[in-house]
């Protein structure tokens, strides 16, 4: 299963490592973790998406996070009502006969065309990483020239439903 | 101008100090009484202030052998060892220590040198990047990048080594940092916001567990050496007697409760006693304190106490549940906990049925062997030195066959006279280990027991032992093979010794007088006894050279994939 774990940590020298080691020495799968400052200087938020198997692991994992010297907080936001997006570049073949139908996927995905050239364009799309991969699929077909994902970054909601069902937004 | 006044004051006051004097400074609050450090090119900044430092230097023949005895240090004394070695070879070779001591929770501070900043990353003469490497094996680890940042760095890292679950700590010092003079600087507060180690443990936990030992019939408390960290055996004992509890020990936790006491079952584990495996295996609560289930204690999980209920107290809560679902979880200090647990005076199980069998089984399944044979035994020589040291000595050993011989026979009334490689196991650790063990108890008779293979690991070692005169008694379990690795493969591999076996060895006790320490051949036990007799109360170092019974195998043995319960060479 798919879990989702928040961390605020110091940065310092060699936090990074210091967490993905962890995940590589006791073999813990990592879908994506991404990594970026916060509201306040010198803390960073680390978003990790990992793929486990029981909640035993998931709690060991909490705990060795928690254990870090510079990890601040750890929070496993699974089972929590969160807003989760990521972010895709998308460079497709686009020769202009086939540019029109691209348009026509893009706009219900709110996505955005960011750059255009000679016969190939570059899409934006944010939200839910299976929104973003469901286009991905979409505009295979026309041939994906080059792809970069930024990976899941998420945050509870202000307001938790009292019924633990996750919920997801819609765009 | 009264501001100005103060300005000029303090800049007068303000005394210019190198990185390196920071550094052996802020080793002098931490009221460090010793340094284990090879110099090198990155650390000559350093070693010149060691110079006319006040501090004792030991200048091991080996990197590894200096870390091995910070740890040996740490062990016995209960404070972080401290270590320094130079960029590059230096640091790799303290590799194997930082993981050893990580593994088996021993406070170090191990300052390694670095090129100077400017190089850093370029692949310069020895570099290395050390805190890279380092990360996976550390507590926590440091690299210097500003000089006025030492003070408070040697500080947390004392702190952060010593506290909670101890454990090393790597600072990297770059060369010109240790080199660079400046200003005093201004004191800086420890800044460790995300660390904070639970002490006390949680009342209504507390308050479980006993109401658990009152209901149980049968009843065990598992002991590690969380208790010797935490400087609790004391209170293990109050405990275990007020609640009538019988205890088992894992290897690191020898000496935890008296071996001697009837409550007392032996060591568990893959060469522990039958009444001690049966005992975890029968329980219906476990207790365990200070111990994480590692798996040369378990076996096979699912053999493991099956009818238990699980309560387990550590000071890392990322060990509880980790291997063994756990009903009763009490994140704290073993110390804490167990004071917390007397207070309680919770209601005794009702267990004599429990102890009765117990009883029964310490009388029917004793360690056994052969004591009529005319070769020499390792357990008999165990046994003689256990006997000849009233149980008093400081038992400091490498690790295989002559290990676990030590491990079973040597019965420690105390705590901490016990010094083992447990969870990484490392061969090389026994003798530069007894160097650090008797420097933190000078006045105590240190045996260091090793077999031949690992000494051959270590053997340089003995010069620093000959140079500072400890009067180490190093006993060598001399069988002429990598004893426990022959074992394995005279059961599990049909006998087919590939590599086992050393068929050329140096006279170890020429190797002695090669570095002036008397040695002695010995060869059966007249001799064992007349020249232990000699030997033990000299104020000199001395090695011994048992020649035992080459074939003897360690037993009982749990093998691996096998249950607690499912031991081999229980009886005679
Ligand atoms: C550094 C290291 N290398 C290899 C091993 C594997 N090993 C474990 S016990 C052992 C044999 C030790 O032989 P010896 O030192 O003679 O002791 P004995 O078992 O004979 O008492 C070996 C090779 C180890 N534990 N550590």
């Amino acid at each position: 299963m798919k879990r989702i774990i928040t961390l605020s940590v110091r940065n310092r020298p060699g936090v990074l490592n210091r967490i993905t080691n962890l995940f590589s020495k006791r073999n813990y799968n990592i879908e994506s973790i991404s990594v970026g400052p916060t509201e306040l200087e010198g803390v960073s938020r680390i978003t990790c998406v990992v793929l486990v198997d029981n909640d035993r692991i998931i709690e060991q994992i909490t705990k060795q996070l928690n254990k870090q010297i510079d990890v601040l907080k750890v929070a496993d936001i699974s089972e929590q009502s969160v807003v989760a997006r990521e972010l895709a570049l998308i460079k497709v073949m686009a020769p202009p006969q086939a540019r029109n139908e691209i348009n026509s996927l893009i706009e219900p995905f709110r996505a955005s065309v960011i750059d255009i050239g000679k016969d190939s364009m570059i899409i934006q799309i944010t939200g839910e990483t299976e929104k973003v991969e469901a286009f991905i699929e979409l505009v295979k077909p026309y041939g994906i020239k080059e792809l970069a994902r930024t990976g899941t970054t998420a945050f509870p909601r202000g307001t938790q439903r009292t019924n633990s069902s996750k919920t997801y937004s819609i765009v | 101008m009264l501001q100005e006044a103060a300005f000029t004051e303090a800049k007068a006051k303000a005394k210019s100090i190198s990185g390196a004097e920071l550094m052996l400074e802020a080793l002098e609050k931490e009221n460090v009484e010793v340094i284990f450090g090879y110099p090198g090119g990155a650390v000559l900044p350093i070693y010149d202030k060691i110079y006319d430092s006040k501090i004792l230097h030991v200048l091991p023949r080996h990197e590894q052998g200096g870390i091995h005895a910070a740890e040996g240090y740490a062990r016995i004394s209960g404070k972080p060892g401290v270590v320094i070695a130079t960029s590059g070879p230096g640091a790799t070779n303290v590799v194997t220590g930082l993981t050893d001591a990580m593994m088996d929770s021993l406070p170090l501070v191990v300052f390694t040198g670095q090129v100077a900043t400017g190089v850093i990353g370029t692949d310069a003469f020895q570099e290395a990047d050390i805190l890279g490497i380092t990360t996976p094996i550390t507590k926590y680890n440091y690299q210097v990048r500003n000089i006025e940042d030492i003070p408070r760095i040697v500080k947390e890292a004392f702190y952060i080594a010593s506290s909670g679950r101890p454990g090393p700590v790597v600072i990297d010092i770059p060369k010109d940092i240790a080199a660079t003079i400046t200003d005093t600087p201004a004191e800086q507060e420890m800044d460790l916001p995300g660390y904070q180690p639970t002490v006390e443990p949680n009342y209504l936990q507390i308050r479980k567990l006993t109401e658990a030992i009152s209901r149980a019939k049968k009843p065990v408390l598992l002991a590690g050496a969380g208790i010797l960290h935490a400087k609790a055996s004391g209170l293990l004992k109050e405990y275990a007697e007020q609640q009538q509890l019988p205890v088992v020990h894992t290897l690191l936790g020898l000496g935890g409760f008296p071996a001697e006491h009837p409550l007392f079952l032996g060591l568990a584990g893959m060469h522990g006693c039958y009444t001690a495996n049966m005992a975890l295996y029968e329980c219906d609560l476990l207790v365990n304190i200070g111990a994480r289930f590692d798996d040369r204690l378990t076996g096979n999980l699912q053999h493991f106490a099956p009818n238990a209920m699980i309560a387990h107290v550590d000071i890392d809560p990322a060990e509880i549940g980790k291997n063994i679902p756990t009903q009763i979880p009490v994140v704290a200090d073993a110390g804490e906990a167990l004071s917390q647990l007397v207070k309680q005076n919770g209601k005794q199980p009702e267990h004599s049925e429990w102890m009765e069998r117990l009883d029964g089984w310490k009388k029917e399944y004793p360690y056994f062997y052969d004591e009529e044979a005319p070769s020499l035994k390792p357990q008999k020589v165990m046994e003689l030195l256990y006997k000849k040291t009233n149980g008093e000595a400081i038992v400091v050993t490498d690790v295989g066959q002559h290990q676990m011989w030590a491990a079973q026979y040597y019965k420690f009334s105390n705590a901490d006279r016990w010094v083992t490689s447990g969870g990484l196991g490392t061969m090389g650790f026994g003798l530069p280990a007894s160097i650090g063990a008797q420097l933190a108890d000078p006045s105590a008779c240190v045996i260091a027991v090793v077999g031949d293979g690992g000494f051959q690991m270590s053997t340089q070692e003995l010069a620093v032992i000959k140079e500072l005169n400890l009067p180490i008694k190093i006993a060598v379990f001399n069988n002429m093979a990598l004893g426990m690795v022959r074992q394995w493969q005279e059961i599990f591999y049909d006998s087919r010794y590939s590599h086992s076996k050393i068929p050329v060895q140096p006279s170890f006790v020429k190797l002695a007088d090669a570095y002036d320490i008397k040695g002695y051949v010995i060869n059966n036990n007249e001799e064992a006894e007349k020249i232990l007799d000699e030997v033990l109360n000299n104020n000199e170092p001395v090695l011994l050279d048992f020649r035992i019974e080459p074939n003897e195998n360690v037993y009982p043995m749990i093998a691996p994939g096998k249950g607690i319960h499912e031991m081999v060479g229980v009886k005679k």
